[in-house]
């Protein structure tokens, strides 16, 4: 399945043509880089925040602050997963369509978090 | 058979000998603490015994253990330095920290370099990250089903290696699956019920403590294919401390990590490593479990031994 990445703030308003990544685009994007950033902070085993609402677009950059590692997974495989992040280990993933995307840690997989993306 | 004033009386030696080490006899679900090299009968009793080591963690590097190589190795030379030579060694999971390839090399490199012999292993979470264990199975996999889940015979006693750190679910614990739970039920069916049965897997097959993730979803419906066995001792990992419980004929214990110390269950805000222990007292939270299968009532005796 194509993860949905990169960078489609130009593209807010026209959510039907979010398909497609436009990472290319990203450089010529009027807004300011972190404009469009939230970020999640993984610390002691949870995600916080642990619901995240953001505006369709949005990039979401998941930074692991504890010693143990973790991975950032998509509960329905609706966006593509991280890689194992160990400590201070980031990762992005950008939500062009609105929906409510629940994710977890699978390998702490109590760990349970929320974008829900409008 | 001891009477209470004995039992009393040897729980507090063995409470004097609380760092050194202690043996577990199992009689009928019933634990029996003893002081390690108190009674060499014990020892003498042992149709042959095994060793378990747990959570290696290779690749890890932070306090409170900045050479994971380096007490692993000193848990193998506790192995070798053993009075009888173990049949064989279980390794119940995350060999590595993040299932590097160069992780796993470390690991293999040391268990050759110990030659400990042979050594059955289960994965823990920690070595299927990325690939669903492939790089884990290649490796240490045992013949058997395509899951990775096996099981093997040694002196009258049945040993069961789950795997439940698989296809984990959002909000679950660990988890066997259906196709594993049906293995198992088979494998368990045409069995004598005084067999002595030990089943090994990383995660507890109780639930220690949910909230950490301490547990496994459907250990449940796997105890009810156990529970007519006379002796069923569980052995995991994961929690890198000593927990035991006992339920009927069916005795669960955790081991030690030879990498570091997690904290108690729901001490502080989570289930990381341990801080704050001073590196020269660091070696009296690793550890390696020596397992003697008892002639006879088909009772096994649990060792702790740590590194200090």
């Amino acid at each position: 399945m194509k993860p949905l990445v990169g960078s489609i703030k130009l593209l807010i308003g026209l959510p039907l043509l979010c398909t497609f990544d436009t990472s290319a685009l990203a450089a010529n994007t009027p807004l300011a880089a972190d404009a469009g950033t939230y970020h999640v902070e993984i610390r002691n085993f949870a995600f916080a925040p642990k619901t995240l609402t953001v505006p369709a677009g949005t990039r979401v950059e998941w930074t692991n602050r504890d010693d143990e590692p973790h991975v950032v997974t998509s509960a329905g495989a609706s966006f593509a997963s991280s890689k194992a992040l160990d400590t201070g280990d980031s990762y992005t993933a950008t939500f062009a369509k609105r929906g409510t995307y629940t994710y977890y840690c699978s390998i702490h997989p109590m760990m349970v978090g929320t974008i829900i993306v409008q | 058979m001891q009477d209470t004033h004995d039992s009393r009386r040897q729980f507090l030696k063995c409470m004097a000998w609380a760092g050194a080490g202690t043996v577990w006899l199992m009689k009928g679900g019933v634990l029996q603490a003893q002081a390690l090299g108190g009674d060499p009968a014990t020892v003498k009793d042992a149709s042959f015994s095994f060793v378990q080591i747990s959570d290696s963690h290779i690749g890890f590097h932070k306090a409170p253990n900045m050479d994971v190589a380096g007490t692993l190795r000193q848990a193998l030379a506790r192995i070798q330095a053993e009075q009888t030579r173990p049949a064989f060694l279980l390794h119940t999971g995350d060999l590595t920290h993040l299932s590097r390839p160069e992780e796993f090399d470390t690991l293999a490199g040391l268990m050759q370099e110990a030659r400990v012999g042979r050594s059955f292993y289960v994965p823990g979470e920690h070595d299927v990250i990325g690939d669903n264990g492939a790089e884990f199975f290649r490796r240490f996999g045992e013949r058997g089903p395509a899951g990775g889940w096996y099981s093997f015979d040694h002196g009258g006693v049945h040993f069961v290696g789950l795997v439940n750190v698989l296809n984990l679910k959002a909000g679950g614990l660990g988890s066997l699956g259906a196709e594993q739970l049906a293995w198992l039920k088979n494998d368990l069916a045409g069995r004598s019920a005084s067999t002595p049965i030990v089943v090994f897997a990383h995660m507890p097959l109780w639930s220690l403590y949910p909230a950490w993730g301490w547990g496994t979803d459907d250990a449940a419906e796997a105890l009810t294919y156990l529970r007519r066995f006379g002796s069923v001792s569980v052995l995991n990992g994961h929690i890198h401390q000593i927990q035991q419980k006992v339920e009927g004929t069916v005795t669960f214990y955790t081991a030690r990590s030879t990498a570091y110390p997690q904290p108690a269950p729901g001490v502080g805000p989570g289930p990381g490593p341990l801080q704050g222990v001073a590196p020269d007292a660091l070696h009296r939270y690793l550890g390696i479990r020596d397992v003697r299968h008892v002639q006879g009532a088909g009772t096994l005796a649990v060792t702790e031994e740590v590194l200090a």
